[in-house]
């Protein structure tokens, strides 16, 4: 288990297996999250980045190793256990997953009114604060159905921290956004994170704006982490898989064709 | 075809039955699985009433309409008809009987469990197939809240809560409906019409009955709505086919079950 | 929608469905005459009850006064024992008798009470001494062709009673039919 940054970890990937029917997704991944870092998680499409997520998150279990989170082995909780380990997370979904039937303001007001006691007048200045934070609390009226992309996304980031959580994790952040958006969303990652003490993971594909905020980057392919280290040595790497990824190469470590037969055979071959 | 190429055929239907037939049967584990735990976090249902309400106000209000205009054509249809053929045999004015007794009994709980199925069914199966596609079931999950007890057992309560009020609503239109018919129109005695019916539908056999039945197909038709919303694959197809299955599996399973209590409540 | 709108619509839902349960009960069922209230429990044996079930009613006067409660077989005495739940507003003589009768020509059976003159009334656990069994609709219809036969001539009566017997081989139709009919009562 490298690791190359000072301070505590708080979430701990240990020699993790993971899979369905056979096929195994995952095959022994070591990684750790110290406090207070934004890391990152990148890997080609299907690579099991959001599994990972659902992992630390207690939804599935490993079938090998362990996942720790504060120093509980997740997987090894009762469900009230893993209860109280969520109420410590956030989680950004890719699409936002805001309820349809709720307002703003009651997407964000929703893990306050289920987990606290707080009085009413005091939930609704916690909720304003944090659409505050995000830039929306003039929309906290609105439905789901009326709010772009963006701004369901970034409302989502306010249900995520209401409740001031040590661990947030994002899913696919800047995925169909536009470049506004995704500067906003990727500001708004690193800011929140500092202000709030807070660590976050970061599941996503994009290189430029992934890049700018992480602290530390893990790079999965083929079930294992091919790669890891800061944005500066992995812009500069050799490795040919990271080189493919960073720079958006066409063909190499990721073949360009799929595995086909011979291309004349194929041609000169007869209907059957 | 060859010999070889038609046992390879028969085998391979063979195994797509054998396939489907387990498949129903897991299904039916996996809808018994979440009913089970529907009953036991159904806690949050009760102290927080609201959310029951709000689900009762989606199926059961809403589906007010299409019930009472079905009910009163249906109580019209059972007039003419029934008319029609007691009057052959001089017993025109039991047709107040042969109405009352063919809703309450019957038509009440069925063809209300049927348009239930599938006004209000298709409708939960597609909001909780539609939160599963969004990660709305998810996101709940990662904010330490159970899908179950908020989002599933309201629903199955309010379900259970509206059918037998849709059906005996059913059933009471459905009387006027065939009132009107029988009398304004046809010209049964009034009088004889109500005597008729209250001297011979029995509280007990026949409107306790019933209630019993559309309470029974209440839960039926709710967990199988809330099973395949629950169960859908978060796709546009899984959703829709997920609605289908809805309507054809309440519908079969109401009429067997309908079958079943009858058979019961004949010989009690 | 609003918190309350939603509120007053389901609270109206749910007020339409009692009612409509109320007034299935009330105008639709007979709820309001079955026995809600007290009743005394009296026997009565019957050589034969026919088609008569429990809870069929028991009428005086033609009015519904009670229901049937339990029947059973004596093995002693070969009769059927009904139990009679009678509503506690009414008292009946001793002597009243108890009859099987039909509610209309091919209706359902049920017990009509005719009072006697006792001063003395029926008390819970009583038995009914006076009782007439549940017409049996073939016995009556042999009963209807024996009384016609008789009306004839003698030797008519031998003939007929010869032809009706190889006519319908029944044995049923033989000598003793009639005098069962015309037995008193126990």
């Amino acid at each position: 288990m490298a690791q190359n940054i000072v301070g505590q970890n708080i979430v701990e990937i240990d020699n993790l297996s993971f899979g369905y029917k056979g096929r195994l997704l995952h095959k022994g991944i070591n990684m750790a999250f110290p406090k207070g870092k934004v890391v990152a998680i990148m890997g080609g499409s299907g690579s099991g980045k959001t599994t990972l997520l659902r992992l630390i998150g207690g939804q599935i279990k490993p079938n090998e190793g362990e996942v720790r989170v504060d120093g509980e082995v997740v997987h090894q909780q009762t469900r009230e256990g893993i209860y109280q380990l969520r109420r410590k997370m956030g989680m950004l979904f890719q699409h936002g997953a805001l309820f349809t039937d709720l307002s703003v303001f009651e997407n964000v007001a929703f893990p306050m009114r289920e987990h606290t006691d707080l009085p009413e007048s005091m939930i609704r200045d916690l909720v304003l604060m944090k659409l505050h934070a995000v830039g929306l609390r003039g929309a906290h009226k609105l439905m789901p159905a009326e709010l772009s992309g963006g701004m369901s996304r970034r409302v989502a980031l306010a249900r995520a921290i209401a409740l001031d959580p040590e661990i947030i994790m994002y899913d696919e952040p800047f995925a169909g956004l536009d470049p506004i958006s995704m500067g906003v969303i990727c500001d708004l990652i690193r800011t929140l994170n500092d202000a709030l003490g807070a660590t976050s993971i970061i599941v996503s594909h994009d290189v430029k704006e992934t890049f700018l905020i992480a602290d530390y980057v893990y790079f999965v392919a083929d079930g294992r982490v091919a790669a890891e280290g800061t944005p500066e040595d992995l812009q500069v790497s050799s490795l040919p898989f990271v080189h493919q990824f960073v720079h958006g190469e066409k063909d190499g470590p990721v073949p360009f064709h799929y595995a086909a037969g011979d291309y004349k055979q194929d041609l000169m071959e007869l209907d059957p | 075809m060859t010999r070889v190429g038609l046992l390879v055929r028969l085998a391979r239907t063979l195994r797509n039955i054998g396939h489907r037939f387990v498949d129903r049967l897991w299904r039916l584990g996996a809808g018994a699985r979440l009913f089970w735990l529907t009953l036991i976090s159904s806690g949050e249902s009760f102290r927080r009433p609201w959310l029951v309400i709000r689900e009762v106000y989606s199926t059961g209000v809403l589906s007010l309409i299409i019930i009472l205009v079905s009910a009163f054509f249906v109580g019209m249809v059972l007039g003419l008809q029934g008319y029609n053929t007691l009057q052959r045999y001089g017993s025109s004015e039991a047709i107040g009987v042969l109405v009352a007794l063919a809703l309450v009994r019957e038509l009440g709980p069925v063809v209300t469990a049927l348009l239930f199925a599938g006004r209000a069914g298709t409708a939960i199966t597609a909001e909780i197939g539609l939160m599963k596609a969004t990660e709305q079931l998810s996101a709940m999950e990662m904010m330490a809240v159970s899908p179950v007890s908020r989002v599933i057992a309201p629903r199955f309560w309010a379900g259970v809560i509206s059918m037998p009020i849709l059906a005996t609503l059913f059933s009471m239109v459905g009387i006027l409906g065939g009132y009107m018919v029988a009398v304004p129109l046809i010209g049964v005695d009034a009088g004889a019409f109500w005597s008729q019916m209250q001297a011979n539908v029995d509280w007990r056999d026949d409107i306790v009955n019933g209630l019993i039945k559309s309470v029974v197909f209440g839960v039926a038709c709710t967990i199988i709505a809330l099973f395949e919303g629950y169960d859908a694959p978060p796709t546009a197809e899984g959703v829709s086919r997920a609605t289908t299955r809805t309507v054809v599996t309440s519908s079969l399973v109401v009429l067997g079950l309908d079958f079943v209590l009858t058979s019961f409540m004949i010989t009690v | 929608m609003e918190r309350t709108t939603i509120d007053l619509w389901v609270g109206v839902f749910v007020a339409l469905g009692v009612a409509a349960l109320l007034g299935l009960a009330m105008k639709v069922g007979n709820l309001t005459t079955s026995d809600i209230g007290e009743t005394y429990t009296v026997t009565a044996n019957f050589e034969n009850i026919g088609g008569l079930k429990p809870r069929a009613p028991v009428k005086s006067a033609g009015v519904v006064v009670g229901r049937v409660g339990g029947i059973k077989f004596d093995p002693a005495s070969f009769e059927a024992v009904v139990s009679l739940n009678i509503d506690k507003r009414y008292q009946f003589p001793n002597d009243t008798f108890a009859n099987i009768y039909t509610a209309g020509l091919l209706g359902e059976q049920y017990i009509a009470l005719e009072p006697g003159g006792d001063e003395i009334n029926l008390k819970n656990g009583d038995k009914i001494a006076q009782t007439q069994d549940a017409v049996v609709l073939e016995k009556m219809i042999s009963q209807f062709l024996y009384n016609k036969a008789s009306e004839t001539t003698a030797p008519a009566v031998a003939a007929e009673k010869q032809a009706e017997s190889t006519e319908t081989g029944d044995d049923t139709l033989g000598s003793n039919p009639l005098d069962n009919l015309t037995a008193p009562a126990k």
